[in-house]
């Protein structure tokens, strides 16, 4: 919005109206302006594209008069995304749609990057004033989000899918622009067990698990059953909020765990457990916890959305360099987020840890942060959904995963932000030396010994 | 019976609470042993791992001076999740008294019209049956999914929580009046407006004041669970919230502030049924 000139008599600056004068408030002038804008952007696309289709004006014109606009912008629009390009195009330019956000997480180092932003001034530098709102459990935050009080919150990733397809929840389209952290989390067991430390005499145990639909859950089961024990039948696995876990280990009610941190961490704070292994040992690089929108909010207010996503990407590539991992420790700490000792999120985020068994473990990988949705980590998923039965019938694996993990919108704000973003959306990769090809999924689960289709 | 000094109960009560304490102390002082590992090592573990302590059970010193941190600056502000414990405990309260009016705005109307007419009364009795028993959490998670609001959802299930003992109470209150004073305003040709609020309401008061007063402390147990589900605000959340970080210290303050609300929002009530009770 320019400023009025105030030696311009025909421009009002008092008594309500705006300032051009026609319109009743500054409110309405601004959303005109806004709109002639964006008519001015679209025009300057249908220009370029003109252009380009047409390097002779005398051409256009002579194509324009024999089959008449109408026509001519239908038929264009068939062999060029037209509104695509706008679309595109305002996105990167337009105004905020909406400035106070509110975000959930769940006290965990997996959200580092969505509560990091908020100490540390992310949100405030792209222009939004962010609510970070603590969630008591995963299905809370399900919830809530579909109820629209969070315009975009930590899911686990494979949450959006699930709500997406309609798993345990009813079907509504999400998206999941980021992946929050990869690896991350950790297989802890009661101090009892420390001279269990072959899975084959697991038999009877009772662990927990975040959420159903979490890379937790799929993890565990993977590694049982890649040991011969069958999650279903051999051991008991449960759903527990991370926070009542430890609780639980001390109290005598769980074997283990494989959960988020810092909860591992903070057992053997407090001398309850130790750390059987990281999950990275099961598969280096899995992705985990998620930054996700509904598809409504990602396209309705598609100037807000990308702002957010920027805000969490710069955050995110901020934490991924280890020399300012204690920063962040120090900055996510305080009751405010994570509510847990210092040290205990230290010792996750810079991967030197007590293990509980008297040793000093240094892993710099303990936890990173990559925020790429590589399709092929939703097929994994899809294929793990299927194999324990939680959805059946025909997926459209491909398309599910193209649909919910924005690769393309990633790619480009990664760049926009710096960072290094893949080609590919697609990378093979394999879980305990067992390589997933990503486009024969159907296959992959038949390889299972243990499964329940 | 030999009549007892003013004093002797309260100091009993003293003395009562001097051995509770000296007994918790005891039993929780740490068998703090030496540091059994290595420095390197016991930095980056908790005191407890470190030495071997077994219990992991605060001593009532350390919840005194949590509580007394708490006390001395209940109204901190230091972001969405990090309010201070009389913020916190306004917003519960906020929550139970506004469900709990809304409930006394419903029940009791209708608790009146079931305790008049026996017709009614037994038409609605199967549900009420059916209602009554319902744990209000188990409301919860229907709340959220329809209401869309986490802030209401926590209203309503204080709201259906309080409804059933004042709905039971005041239809029993009504429907028990003595049946002289009904007789005697039939002589009287009172008219039933008059009846109904002449006669019936303050005979009925001190049973409608009971259930009142069962609701609300019905109202104050459910909403510390509700707002541990949900979140965001409230004692409840607290609680959560200082579990996150395993603080027995901090949950234990938080128990105990939770009973003194209780015993307060029922005094209160009991000073009321006082008050509209009568001598015949």
């Amino acid at each position: 919005m320019s400023l009025p000139n105030p030696f311009d008599p025909d421009v009002k600056l008092h008594r309500g109206g705006c300032s051009c004068g026609h319109h009743r408030n500054q409110a309405e002038h601004d959303q005109a302006h806004a709109r002639d804008q964006r008519e001015q952007q679209d025009r300057l696309v249908e220009g370029t594209v003109m252009r380009a289709l047409f390097p002779r004006d005398a051409e256009r014109r002579r194509f324009l008069k024999s089959v008449g606009a109408g026509t001519a912008l239908a038929a264009i629009s068939s062999i060029f995304p037209l509104g695509l390009a706008k679309e595109v195009f305002a996105e990167t330019n337009g105004p905020l749609e909406k400035t106070k956000l509110s975000v959930g997480f769940i006290p965990i180092t997996c959200a580092t990057p969505i509560i990091m932003a908020h100490p540390l001034g992310y949100y405030s530098k792209y222009g939004l004033d962010v609510e970070v709102v603590k969630t008591a459990g995963w299905a809370v935050v399900r919830d809530k989000s579909l109820a629209k009080e969070y315009d975009a919150a930590h899911m686990l990733s494979p949450m959006p899918l699930a709500i997406t397809i309609g798993a345990g929840s009813n079907p509504i389209p999400w998206t999941m622009p980021a992946v929050e952290n990869i690896n991350g989390q950790a297989i802890t067991l009661a101090m009892k067990h420390k001279d269990k430390r072959d899975p084959a005499d697991w038999k009877g145990f009772k662990f927990a698990v975040p959420f159903d639909y979490s890379m937790h859950n799929y993890l565990l089961r993977y590694y049982l059953a890649e040991h011969g024990l069958d999650p279903d039948r051999d051991v008991q696995i449960r759903a527990v909020p991370p926070p009542e876990m430890v609780a639980n280990l001390r109290a005598d009610n769980i074997d283990g765990f494989l959960a988020p941190d810092p909860v591992n961490q903070r057992a053997v704070y407090d001398g309850v457990g130790f750390i059987h292994l990281l999950s990275k040992e099961i598969w280096d690089g899995h992705p985990c916890c998620a930054f996700a929108a509904s598809r409504e909010f990602v396209t309705d207010m598609p100037n807000t959305y990308q702002a957010l996503l920027k805000a969490i990407l710069d955050a995110t590539a901020y934490a991924r360099k280890p020399e300012n991992r204690k920063e962040i420790a120090a900055a996510i700490a305080p009751a405010n987020y994570l509510n847990q000792p210092v040290t205990v999120v230290e010792q996750v985020l810079t991967g030197t840890f007590a293990d509980g068994l008297g040793n000093i473990v240094r892993d710099p990988d303990r936890i990173d942060f990559d925020p790429f949705p590589y399709e092929s980590f939703a097929i994994w998923i899809l294929t793990q959904m299927k194999r324990w039965g939680q959805i059946d019938g025909d997926v459209d694996y491909a398309n599910v995963a193209r649909e919910v993990f924005l690769a393309t919108d990633a790619a480009r704000l990664m760049t926009e932000v710096g960072m290094e973003a893949p080609t590919d959306p697609v990378m093979a990769f394999s879980v305990m030396g067992k390589p997933f090809d990503p486009s024969k999924p159907e296959a992959y689960i038949e390889s299972f010994p243990i499964r329940r289709t | 019976m030999k009549p007892t000094s003013f004093w002797a109960a309260p100091i009993l009560s003293v003395l009562f609470f001097g051995v509770f304490v000296g007994v918790w102390h005891f039993s929780t002082q740490q068998t703090l042993g030496e540091v059994t590992v290595d420095p390197e090592y016991a930095a980056l573990i908790g005191a407890q791992a470190a030495t071997g302590g077994q219990s992991a059970m605060p001593g009532p010193l350390d919840v005194g001076a949590k509580l007394w941190e708490h006390i001395r600056d209940p109204f901190y502000d230091r972001g969405t999740n990090d309010k201070g414990i009389g913020t916190q405990l306004i917003y519960s309260i906020g929550r139970v008294l506004i469900g709990f009016a809304l409930a006394a705005l419903v029940a009791i109307p209708l608790g009146f019209v079931i305790g008049m007419s026996p017709l009614i009364y037994k038409a609605l009795d199967p549900f009420i049956q059916v209602l009554k028993p319902i744990s209000p959490l188990a409301w919860m998670p229907l709340a959220l999914y329809t209401i869309k609001d986490s802030d209401i959802s926590a209203v309503f299930v204080i709201f259906i929580c309080s409804l059933w003992p004042m709905l039971v109470n005041t239809a029993f209150g009504v429907a028990s009046v003595r049946k002289d004073w009904l007789n005697v305003a039939r002589t009287l040709e009172v008219s039933p407006l008059r009846t109904a609020f002449q006669v019936i309401l303050p005979a009925a008061a001190p049973t409608i004041m009971t259930g009142m007063r069962i609701s609300v402390g019905i109202a104050w147990l459910v909403i510390v669970a509700a707002e541990m589900l949900v979140g965001g605000t409230g004692i409840g959340y607290f609680v959560w919230n200082e579990w996150n970080n395993l603080s027995i210290t901090n949950i234990i303050s938080a128990i105990l502030l939770i009973g003194l609300v209780g015993m307060m929002l029922d005094t209160m009530l009991a000073q009321l049924a006082r008050a509209v009770t009568y001598k015949e």
